[in-house]
Order: structure tokens, then C-alpha cells, then sequence
């Protein structure tokens, strides 16, 4: 049924209907109205048979999880930001472990400085833990994916993150397709654990593993998520087949066939990107962009044969590794090396700088006349930046230089929100 | 003659009252280690040290939990040297069900076992959580008040050897004042640990009003499988500290494991108690008062204060005024009622 | 590779239990081992009883089989737990805790009931067809009666006089040990088969062996010869024997005239008992004349208390010099030296008094003895044995008072016992060795740790006036519950009890419990020789050995 709905609340409906068996939650912006969904739905009844439980941290969210998904239970929890963060021992540990638990992040900044607005570079802290990382480029897909995130996860016996911009779409009514229980029911099976804490049939779960097995332990589990490359199509099949959509799947490409410039981004920006692919196909530019759904695992094959054709590749992304550059462009690189592709890396978007196509169509132009280097940050207040520059050259010292731009910065910030 | 019978009422139990079994005991009343058929939760070839107190007091604990769960149990383990010397690859010494997640989340990952239980209908399978008292005092302390404060349906064990063992013998907030670890070092002025307020985690635990709290030790195995028992009868959050000396941090010899443990009981300053609801509504009376210094002596830990030169004395003194508060405080020294066991 | 589950994670799931695949007996450097050692009661036991053994029994309330227990060495329990003077609760590491058990009371116990009960005890062997001869029918000869009955020989025992039971009637007063129960316990060795012929004193005993037919001979006819001393008095009449006042206590139909006010001369247990004696009999003073000290009296304490109790008076550092034409006693006081010996003071006092009892110990009758040849009379006229109990004469063996050693009724019980095994091995042509005794276990081998507080339960006493007047028994005995609670203050030193110490408090779980009466057995593959288990031993049945390295 279309519901014009909050994407919160989108996912919060579309995990009831996956009949999770314990969902357990810390509040941290702008995560916050999917667990109160979730909580008002338990509440309600709509969700029957499941535990809520308040826990005390970000930490204890997750830690809970690996307790009840060890113990044969389905299990969801959602976090964001810092959140993640003060989560991460538990990221890796439940990915060692191998237990199918879905996490909705709500990506937002980290700070310092403290920001609650959306980018990218949370779950990117986090790409290598051991998760499959699914991104939603909208609503619909934030909703779908959370569905396949369970069947994806119990069957590979892995954990999945479904990633959705904070605000952005967290916050964002939008129009979405919710499914109906029976064909949730029919497309995800009940939870069949690979091993689970039972007494009539005992096992140790998390033994210390030295130097004589931890290499293999390590490649069994890059193993794992190299096969959902192979398992995330298939079930965007089964997807397809019950709910006649076409959702996840390992990337999507828009207008990529002829394109000699194309766009490759994570996230909810692609319908940005789209509007201005569409603007410059109007105007003749051969250009596209491919939107990737499953960041971990990265699909290096597919992406390489998605973009063969293309000239030059903008990867446009809302992280940016400190010191080095792209994340994401980082990747991409890898996907293309030895085919001679330019690959141009943007970072864009962070803490909530909004994306406008008047800034893409800008980019594109730039990009076409060779004019920008890398890695390009899109929209970045060069003024600032190089007084701030001047003022510390000379003396050096461990200041905060975030403040000092915030500071000249002040008036203009708040024009933005 | 009738009146001498009254008075020396016939204890059917006399000849090693407090041993591990005792043959002339009821059935009913025989302790789970004395047994045949105890689980042994924790097997042999296991990697403990020689005469590890922690090795003993899991086997007591879990042993007890078995039995009052009628083997429907599963365990929790924070990371520590219960987790390390029982299950490095290739082999554990579990039998039971168990689970070792990380270091500071064990209360959280039993709350989550105790919620998968709950809402799959099988709530005859309880959950008990574990972890040393760095893991539980130090970096498990969120979790585990959170789980408290939840009231969820776990117990967690604290086996508090009074230092981060498993890294090699760094100070925790369980170090009692005074002592030596590789991190508060014998020398300087103030040698060992300094004396700070403390950190009374069983305090702490009653203070969120869970149905039961409790000290146990090792050298009193009947003790701390009552305590065990009962708070298996309970329903909720649940936290039993139990005292397990490390011959290895405080250098004390192996087969003196149980006696020291036994000594920090009666010289006061590891009072047996325990509480419901916040309220304290037993104690386990001193049996035979020793000084502090009977306790001290043996650990090397401790050998500072017997030097020559330093103000020991005075430091064992200030020692003796928190055995002393403390057995003010319980009421450890009167009459015991009746024979714990 | 341990893993059995194909399906669960490699390496980080594993399959319970498997760490019994790694041995870590391999670190240790101690190994522990049971031993039994021996208890300080058993050591200290004259008769040789395994006093444990039975208090084990008791313990469970198995009376009948404690007795049983009691029997194999002793055959003579009711009296045994009154007249002996228990050294074994003397070496009772219970003493470092509260109070020794009260081992002769439940002795006592255990007798009583078997003569309220008709227990018997069995006689196992098969008739040897050897005849052995028994002469004196004291608790020696009784002993080695029932001994040698029960090895399967025929026993005959001849008596001088006209009722068995030797010093236990003779020398031991019927408020300690009531005559019913000598009585029973001599019948119920009579009824094994054992032939009494009373009022039947041997003179030659080559002969007797002979013509009897008997292939050896135990000779107990005690010590009753009262030994003298020569106090200088006007009227000799005055002057009795402690030894002959007990007798005639027992003989004769008429009690003993001794007077309002008694002086006993002596300090040891027959004077005690002749004070107590004399207080029964109506004195008003029974005056205990002693030239040590009250410390030094060979009187056991517990004795002395009781008859101080009783109102008898104790004059210590005091001799006898003479009684005066006046019928008055001169004493003279006695002062210790620098050694601790007591010397003349020159200070002299008079006691009055209307008899005077000595009870200054007896000396054996060996005028009979002296005859056998090879048979050798040690200095103070006792009759030499060899470490078999045998005589220089062939097939001749002897004990209780008249060998040397202390005169109590226990060794002679002991005695009887020690002799019916030499004898019996010397008519198979044998010889009997004694198995090794084990170390002793002393308190610094326990853990008394595990041991509940239990003081000793006190045996009632009959009050004061009425021990002052009649010979009813002093001491009365324990009930069921109270004999039970003392059996169970044993703390089974030395040897194991199955209290499941070991098995509960090792870490490694390597100690396999074999099941009740089986004990344990260490499992060496796991055990890392901490110790602990023997640390925490509370009988010190555990000991740690170096291990070959």
C-alpha cells in the first residue's frame, strides 16, 4: 500500500513486518524515530512476540544483539554517528561472531565538531568490521532493503548494516510502497540460526584463536562477504519476484550505456545527481551515474563492467579520509585500475552541506573543462580555509582551527540550516 | 539428663560440618561439588594456573547453577582469564552452553540471551553472566548497571581477584589499598595502591534495588552454592561477588588459595553478605577472627608492609580500621544462629 | 582438530568438553598422594584399639558394628569405658580445637548396649584342636581367653579365687565400676567357650600343662602383694592395706572397720580410691597423706577432683613418721629442693586418726613362678618377657601386672591380646609380626578449619551427697543422641573420611571420587600439583611429593 509517510517510519514498519524477535536501541539523532516507531508498534501489538529493550549505550545496543542473535533470536537495532562509534568493538565482535543482525545507521557526522547532519563518514569508519553495508538512495529502498538485509543476513550468517542519510531521508516524507505481512512472510523465512546458545546441544561461541588459525578465520570471513556478491542479486531477485520491484541488488546504473562521464555515489544524493544527468542529457552531454547499494562487499567486477564504456568517473562522495583523500573514490579506483579511466574524486555533502544541482552542474562543467584537481571538495568556502591557513602558518600549534572557521563562518552556517 | 539432650541437640552433620560433602548429611543438603554427577561446567585441560582461585569458583558457581536450573542454562563470559584459559583454539572446557563476546559487554549480552529466552518461550533456560572484577567493575560496569537498572533476567558473577590478571597484574578498581600490582608499583613513598574511597560494587549493585545481591568466596563452597541456589530462585538481575585469590598476582603459594581466601573472610575486610532488594538481610559471621596481618602476611603482594623502615605498621593498621568498619557494618562477629549448612 | 559441528564457524565455536584432550599433568612439579596415617588415640591405646574405626561406625549410628569394631581388640567394653583411664582422649587432637572426644564414654555406650542387646561376638576361626592355659582370671587373662577362643583354640582358665575379674573387682570400687557389669562382660566370654574353674590355685604349672593337655600356658595372676612400710605405731592393728580394704570391700559380708577419721598414705589411684572408699563407709575425714606434691600425685586428675569433690582431704609434702603412744600420727612436712625432689624440713605435726590405710602400690606373688626354670624375675619382682610376651620358658607366656609395665586395666587388656596372637602363632609354629605403623598423625597435619565447634558432652554425675553415702556408679552413662554427637566430634585424624575436600576443591577437577567407602584416586593427566587439595585435607590423609623432574 502507498503511504505518504516519514522514512522513519517507513523502516519502522517494514521491520515489524520481519517479525524481529528483539529490537534494542539507544537514542542518538536521527535514528531516534525509527527505534520510537519500532517501541510504538511493539506497544501497539503490531509487533507481536518481540522484546524492546532500552538499553543504557550504543555499546550495550549492540552487545544486547549479539546475545539474543546468539541466541537463535532475529534481531534489529539502529545507531548513528557517534553511536556507531562508541559501538565499534561490538561491530567487529558480532561480525566475528557471524550473527545475522540488521542495524539501520542513520548516517550523520562525527564530531568534533559536534554535528547531527547527514554524511557518510560514520558507517565508512566502519566499512572493514565485517558488515555487509547496504546503502538506500530513497525511502523505498531504505524500507526494502531492511526486508532483504534479514534474509541476506541468516543466510550468509552475517551481520548487514542498512545505511540511510540522517535527515535526508530519516526525516523525509516521502511517498513508499509498504508491503503487506503475507508477502514479507512468503519472501523472508523464520530465522533457522547456523549455531545458537541451547542447552540441549552446547557449544563455546568466541574462543581465543592465535596465530595458527586466525589468518584462515579472517580469510573465511572476507570469503563470506565476497559470496554476497553472489547472494545480494539473488535475493533482489526474490525481492522482485513477491514485490515486483526491482530493490538492492549491488548497484544501480541510470543512464550509464553511452555515457562518457559518469557519476558513481553512495546514498540519497543520487536523485540530485540523477535531475542533473537528466538537465545536461537534455543538453546533450553524454553522462550518467551509477548509485551503489552494497558498499561492503564492494562489487569491483561489476563496477568495472558497468563503467567500460566511460571516459572519465566522478565519484562523489560525503567522506573524505583525512590525509589521503576519497574513500569511496579510493575504491572505485580499484575497480578501474589498468583501464586508463579518469577517475575524479569529490567530497561533497559533509556534515550536512546540501548537495544542489546548481553545484553539480558546476562540477560537471569544471570536470569537462579539466579545471579541477584532486580530490575536489565541492562547495568549499576557499576564503576561509586559506586565511585560517595563513593565520596558523608560522605558528603551529595543536588549536582548534574547526572553531575559528566556525567562528568566521557563524553567520553564513546558520543561513544554511 | 533431659536437659543436657535439649541443650546439646544432636547436629547430624558434626565430623567436617564445613567439608565439600559430608557423608552423614541428608541428601537434600549435600553440596553439588561433593556429587558424582556435578556438570563440571568447566572440565579439565583447562590452562588456569596452579591453584587458581577463579578456576574453582566458576566450577562452584556454574556447577550450582546447574543444578538449581536442572542443566538449562547458558553462560555469558567477559573477556579475562576465565575466557582465555578456557577456550583458546582448538579446545574449550565449557560444557555448557557459553558465549565470550568482549571485554566490557558481558551483563549486555546476557540481557540479550535472557530476551531471545523470553520471547521464544523458553524462560526454564537462564542465563549467567561472568566476568573478573576488572570486567565487571572497570569496563563492564555500564552494562552491568544497565542491566540492573533493567532488572533483566540474568545473574551476573563477578570473580574479583582484585587486579587485571590475564594483562599481567594491573590495577583495577577492585585493588584493595596497599597492594602491589604492575601498575601501582612497591616503591615511592606510598607504595602499592593508594588508599581511595573504594568501590564497593556489591554496594553499588544493591543500591539499584535488584531482588538479590551477594558476597561468596571460595573458601566457603556452601556458602556460595546456597547464594547460587537462591538467586536461581530468583527472577531478575541478580549479581553474586565472589572472592577468588591469583597465587600468581599476589604472590602467594598455589595450594594457599583457599586458605587466604578464607582468612580475607575472617579477618574482616571480605565481609560474606547479602541483600534483597536493597536491603541487607544477612550476614555470614566470622568464625575464628584473625588481624588483618594473618592475611597480608602471605602475599607477597603485600610484603611491603612487613619491610623495615617504611610506616607499614600504620598502613596495617589503616587496614585493620577497614576490616574493622566492615565487620561493624555486616555484624560479622556474633554468634553464629545455626550451622550454614 | 576438535571440532565436530561441520556447520558452526571454524575456530571460534568449539565443541564443549575438548579441552580434556590437553593433559596438564605434564606442568606439575608436586604430585599429591593418600596416605593413611595413624591416629593419636589408636597410637596411644593400650588394648591396641582401633578407636577411629569404631567411632566411624558409631558415627553412622551403627552401634552394633561399632562394638563389633571394639571386640576385635577389646573384649571388654562396659568396663573398659569406665575403668580406663583413656589416654587416647590424652592424645586427642580434638583437645586443640575444644575438648578431646569423650571416647571412653562412648566405649562405655557401646558396652552397655551390647549387654542390654545380648550382641555376641563371633567366633570366626575353626577349632585348632589346641589347648591353651589361661591362669588368673583379671582382665589379662580374660582377654587372652577370649582372644585364643576366637583363633579357634580351647581355653580353660583357672582362678585362685572364688570370683573372676581380678583387680576389676578387687582394685577398682563399685562406684566406678558397677559389679553387674564385670559380670556380664566375663559371661559373655564364658559363654564363647571358654571353661572358668574357680577357688583352683596352680602351683605347678609344668604339671598343670601336662596333665591338662595344654600346648601353652598365658600366666596373669596380676600384682596383690601390698607393699609395706615401716611405720613404728603402738598398735599394728591400726594399720591396713589399701589392696586388702578393696577386697574385703568385695568379699566379705561386712564392710572394712576403719573409723571416723581414715589417713590413706599414698598418692596414686588406689589411694584415691580408698579415700572415696572410706567416705562411702561413713568416715568423716578420709585423709590423703602424700609426701610430693599435689602435682606430682600419680592419681590421675579428674580422680583427685572427684574425691575433693567428696569432701576427702589432701595433705601433700607430708610423711608418716610413727604413731605415738597416744594413737596420734606424727607427720613431718616435707619441702621440694632445688631439684624439685622432696626433702625433710625438720617440722613435725600430729594428725589424729583411727586407721591408717597404705597404699603405697603391690608387688607380684612369684614364689610358684620362680620355680619353672628359664623363667627370669626382673628387678621389683616382676616376671621378664620377652617382646612375643613369652617367659624364658617355653610355651609360657605372662602379662598384665606381673610383667613390667604400667598397671592398668587396659594394658592388660592389651597384654592379653598382644600374648593370645604370639600364642597362637607359636602353637601353628609361626611367628606374628606386627604390620609397620604408619607416621602419627599429629594436629599440624589437619585443616581443623572444617571441623564445627562441638564441645565435649560432660557425662552426668550422681550428686555430691549421695556419692558420699552409697556405692552407686559416679558417672553415668551417655543416651543415644549424646553418644552420637560424641562419636561424631572424631575428626578421623590421619585417615580418610570421604568429606569430598579434595574433590571439591580442585581446580582441575582431578580428583575422581570412586564412590562411598571407595575414597578417591587422583587423575595425574590433568592434576597440576597445586596442592590445594592437600592444604585443604582436613584429616592430613594428603601429602605433596617432589616429582621426578
Amino acid at each position: 500500500m502507498l503511504e505518504q509517510i516519514e522514512g522513519s517510519q517507513a523502516v519502522a514498519k517494514a521491520i515489524a513486518f520481519c517479525r524481529p524477535e528483539v529490537i534494542c536501541a539507544y537514542p542518538i539523532t536521527p535514528q531516534t524515530h525509527i527505534v520510537e516507531g519500532c517501541a510504538k508498534l511493539i506497544r501497539e501489538g503490531a509487533i507481536q512476540n518481540c522484546e524492546f529493550i532500552n538499553v543504557e549505550s550504543e555499546f550495550a545496543a549492540l552487545s544486547v544483539a549479539i546475545g539474543s542473535s546468539a541466541a537463535g533470536a532475529r534481531t534489529y537495532t539502529a545507531t548513528a554517528s557517534q553511536g556507531l562509534l562508541f559501538m565499534a568493538e561490538a561491530v567487529y565482535n558480532a561480525a566475528g561472531l557471524g550473527l545475522p543482525i540488521v542495524m539501520t545507521i542513520g548516517n550523520r557526522a562525527i564530531g568534533a565538531p559536534i554535528n547531527i547532519w547527514n554524511d557518510h563518514r560514520d558507517s565508512m569508519a566502519l566499512r572493514d568490521a565485517g558488515w555487509i553495508q547496504l546503502h538506500a538512495e530513497t525511502n523505498q529502498a531504505a524500507a526494502d532493503l531492511h526486508i532483504q538485509a534479514f534474509k541476506l543476513a541468516e543466510r550468509l550468517s552475517a551481520p548487514v548494516m542498512v545505511c540511510m542519510d540522517g535527515f535526508v531521508l530519516t526525516h523525509a516524507y516521502e511517498r513508499v510502497e509498504i508491503p503487506d505481512q503475507a508477502q514479507v512472510d512468503a519472501f523472508l523465512p523464520p530465522y533457522q540460526p547456523r549455531q545458537v546458545l541451547d542447552p540441549s546441544d552446547p557449544y563455546s561461541i568466541g574462543a581465543m584463536v592465535g596465530p595458527e588459525a586466525f589468518m584462515e578465520v579472517r580469510y573465511l570471513a572476507h570469503d563470506k562477504l565476497l559470496q554476497a556478491l553472489g547472494v545480494i542479486p539473488e535475493i533482489q531477485q526474490e525481492f522482485k519476484e513477491i514485490f515486483g520491484r526491482e530493490s538492492g541488488g549491488l548497484f544501480h546504473s541510470y543512464r550509464v550505456e553511452d555515457a562518457e562521464t559518469v557519476v558513481v555515489t553512495l546514498g540519497s544524493v543520487a536523485g540530485t545527481v540523477k535531475d542533473t544527468v537528466d538537465e545536461l542529457r537534455e543538453d546533450g552531454a553524454r553522462v550518467g551515474v551509477i548509485t551503489l547499494c552494497s558498499y561492503r562487499p564492494f562489487p569491483l567486477d561489476g563496477l568495472r563492467y558497468a563503467l567500460q564504456g566511460a571516459a572519465k568517473v566522478i565519484v562523489l562522495e560525503k567522506s573524505l579520509a583525512l590525509g589521503f583523500g576519497g574513500v569511496l573514490a579510493s575504491d572505485v579506483r580499484m575497480a578501474l585500475q589498468d583501464t586508463g579511466t579518469h577517475v575524479h574524486t569529490v567530497i561533497a555533502g559533509l556534515g550536512g552541506r546540501p548537495i544542489t544541482r546548481k553545484s553539480l552542474l558546476r562540477l560537471f562543467g569544471r570536470v569537462e573543462r579539466g579545471e579541477i584537481k584532486d580530490p575536489h571538495f565541492l562547495d568549499l568556502d576557499l576564503d576561509i580555509v586559506r586565511r585560517e591557513i595563513d593565520n596558523q602558518r608560522g605558528q603551529i600549534t595543536a588549536g582548534p582551527i574547526a572553531e575559528n572557521i566556525l567562528r568566521e563562518i557563524g553567520p553564513r552556517a546558520a543561513k544554511v540550516v | 539428663m533431659s536437659d543436657m539432650t535439649a541443650e546439646q541437640k544432636v547436629k547430624f552433620y558434626q565430623k567436617g560440618t564445613f567439608t565439600v560433602g559430608n557423608r552423614l548429611v541428608d541428601q537434600a543438603r549435600r553440596s553439588v561439588q561433593g556429587s558424582m554427577e556435578r556438570s563440571n561446567a568447566i572440565t579439565s585441560g583447562h590452562r588456569a594456573c596452579q591453584g587458581c582461585g577463579e578456576a574453582l569458583g566458576a566450577r562452584y558457581a556454574l556447577d550450582a547453577a546447574m543444578r538449581a536450573t536442572e542443566g538449562q542454562l547458558i553462560a555469558v563470559n567477559a573477556t579475562g582469564c576465565l575466557e582465555v584459559f578456557t577456550t583458546p583454539y582448538p579446545e574449550t572446557s565449557w560444557q555448557v552452553p557459553w558465549i565470550h563476546s568482549l571485554f566490557g559487554n558481558a551483563a549486555a549480552v546476557a540481557s540479550g540471551v535472557a530476551a531471545a529466552m523470553r520471547v521464544k518461550g523458553r524462560e526454564q533456560v537462564r542465563v549467567v553472566a561472568q566476568g573478573g572484577d576488572g570486567g565487571t567493575t572497570d569496563i563492564g560496569f555500564g552494562c552491568l548497571s544497565g542491566m540492573f537498572e533493567r532488572n533483566d533476567d540474568v545473574l551476573y558473577i563477578c570473580y574479583d581477584n582484585e587486579a587485571y590478571m590475564n594483562t599481567g597484574v594491573q590495577r583495577s578498581s577492585a585493588t584493595p589499598p596497599t597492594a602491589r600490582t604492575a601498575t601501582t608499583p612497591a616503591v615511592g613513598p606510598e607504595p602499592g595502591n593508594v588508599f581511595g574511597t573504594g568501590k564497593n560494587l556489591p554496594l553499588i549493585a544493591m543500591a539499584h534495588n535488584i531482588p538479590y545481591v551477594a558476597t561468596a568466596s571460595v573458601s566457603d563452597l556452601h556458602d556460595l552454592e546456597r547464594k547460587v541456589e537462591k538467586a536461581m530462585a530468583i527472577r531478575g538481575a541478580r549479581y553474586i561477588h565472589i572472592f577468588v585469590p591469583c597465587p600468581l598476582g599476589w604472590g602467594s603459594a598455589s595450594h594457599d588459595t583457599i586458605r587466604i581466601a578464607r582468612l580475607a573472610s575472617e579477618c574482616g575486610l571480605f565481609p560474606l553478605f547479602e541483600a534483597e532488594h536493597g536491603e541487607i538481610t544477612g550476614s555470614l559471621p566470622i568464625r575464628r577472627k584473625v588481624p588483618v596481618e594473618e592475611y597480608l602476611r602471605p602475599q607477597k603482594r603485600f610484603a611491603h608492609l612487613f619491610k623495615d623502615g617504611g610506616d607499614g605498621v600504620a598502613r596495617i593498621a589503616r587496614l585493620q580500621r577497614m576490616a574493622d568498619a566492615n565487620i561493624a557494618r555486616f555484624g560479622l562477629q556474633r554468634e553464629a544462629e545455626e550451622t550454614p549448612l | 582438530m576438535s571440532q565436530q559441528h561441520p556447520d558452526v564457524p571454524f575456530a571460534i565455536t568449539l565443541d564443549v568438553g575438548s579441552s580434556l584432550a590437553n593433559l596438564t599433568g605434564s606442568w606439575r612439579t608436586e604430585r599429591p598422594v593418600y596416605l593413611d596415617r595413624l591416629p593419636p588415640c589408636n597410637s596411644a591405646c593400650p588394648a591396641g584399639e582401633n578407636i577411629q574405626a569404631w567411632l566411624a561406625h558409631a558415627e553412622d549410628g551403627d552401634y552394633e558394628a561399632a562394638w563389633h569394631e571394639v571386640m576385635r581388640n577389646n573384649p571388654l567394653p562396659a568396663i573398659m569405658g569406665r575403668a580406663c583411664y583413656h589416654p587416647c582422649e590424652g592424645a586427642c587432637n580434638r583437645s586443640a580445637l575444644d575438648d578431646a572426644i569423650n571416647i571412653h564414654a562412648v566405649e562405655r555406650f557401646l558396652g552397655d548396649q551390647a549387654i542390654e542387646k545380648g550382641w555376641v561376638p563371633a567366633v570366626e576361626a575353626a577349632p585348632s584342636g589346641k589347648k591353651v592355659l589361661v591362669i588368673g582370671a583379671g582382665p589379662s587373662g580374660l582377654s587372652a581367653a577370649y582372644h585364643l577362643r576366637r583363633l579357634g583354640h580351647a581355653v580353660t582358665i583357672r582362678e585362685a579365687g572364688p570370683v573372676p575379674g581380678g583387680m576389676m573387682r578387687f582394685g577398682i570400687p563399685a562406684y566406678r565400676l558397677p559389679r553387674e557389669i564385670v559380670q556380664a562382660e566375663i559371661d559373655r566370654i564364658l559363654a564363647m567357650g571358654v571353661a572358668l574353674e574357680l577357688n583352683h590355685k596352680v602351683e605347678d604349672i609344668q604339671a598343670e600343662m601336662k596333665d591338662g593337655g595344654f600346648g601353652a600356658c598365658f600366666l596373669a595372676i596380676g600384682a596383690h602383694l601390698a607393699k609395706r612400710v615401716n611405720i613404728p605405731t603402738p598398735d599394728a592393728g591400726k594399720i591396713l592395706d589399701a589392696i586388702g580394704v578393696l577386697h574385703e570391700m568385695e568379699t566379705s559380708e561386712n564392710p572394712p572397720l576403719l573409723g571416723r577419721r581414715v589417713v590413706v598414705y599414698g598418692g596414686g589411684n588406689t589411694a584415691i580410691d580408698v579415700a572415696r572408699t572410706a567416705k562411702r563407709l561413713g568416715a568423716e575425714e578420709a585423709i590423703i597423706v602424700y609426701r610430693r606434691t599435689r602435682e606430682m600425685m600419680p592419681a590421675h586428675d579428674f580422680e583427685v577432683e572427684e574425691a575433693l569433690a567428696e569432701g576427702v582431704i589432701l595433705n601433700w609434702l607430708t610423711t608418716i613418721k610413727e604413731i605415738d603412744d597416744s594413737g596420734s600420727f606424727v607427720v613431718e612436712k616435707m619441702a621440694l629442693n632445688d631439684e624439685g625432689w622432696p626433702e625433710p624440713t625438720g617440722e613435725f605435726d600430729t594428725i589424729e586418726a583411727d586407721s591408717l590405710v597404705l597404699a603405697l602400690g603391690q608387688n607380684v606373688d612369684t614364689g610358684f613362678i620362680a620355680k619353672v626354670p628359664g623363667v627370669e624375675i626382673a628387678k621389683d619382682g616382676v616376671i621378664q618377657v620377652g617382646p612375643d610376651m613369652m617367659t624364658g620358658f617355653e610355651g609360657l607366656f605372662a602379662g598384665g601386672d606381673m610383667v613390667p609395665s604400667e598397671r592398668t586395666v587396659t594394658v592388660a587388656v592389651g597384654h592379653g591380646k598382644k600374648a593370645a596372637r604370639h600364642i597362637d602363632d607359636w602353637l601353628r609354629g609361626e611367628r606374628y609380626e606386627h604390620p609397620p605403623r604408619h607416621e602419627l598423625a599429629g594436629v599440624d597435619k589437619l585443616n581443623t578449619w572444617y571441623y564445627a565447634d562441638a564441645p565435649k558432652t560432660v557425662q552426668p554425675e550422681l550428686d555430691v551427697v549421695r556419692r558420699q553415702t552409697s556405692f552407686d556408679e559416679v558417672h553415668r552413662g551417655l543416651d543415644e543422641t549424646n553418644a552420637l554427637y560424641e562419636a561424631r566430634r572424631c575428626l578421623s585424624c590421619g585417615n580418610c573420611f570421604e568429606c569430598d575436600n579434595c574433590y571439591g576443591v580442585c581446580p582441575d577437577n582431578a580428583v575422581i571420587k570412586l564412590g562411598p567407602g571407595k575414597r578417591f584416586e587422583f587423575n595425574y593427566d590433568y592434576c597440576k600439583g597445586c596442592g590445594i587439595c592437600a592444604a585443604e585435607c582436613p584429616c592430613g590423609a594428603i601429602e605433596m611429593v617432589p616429582e621426578n623432574i
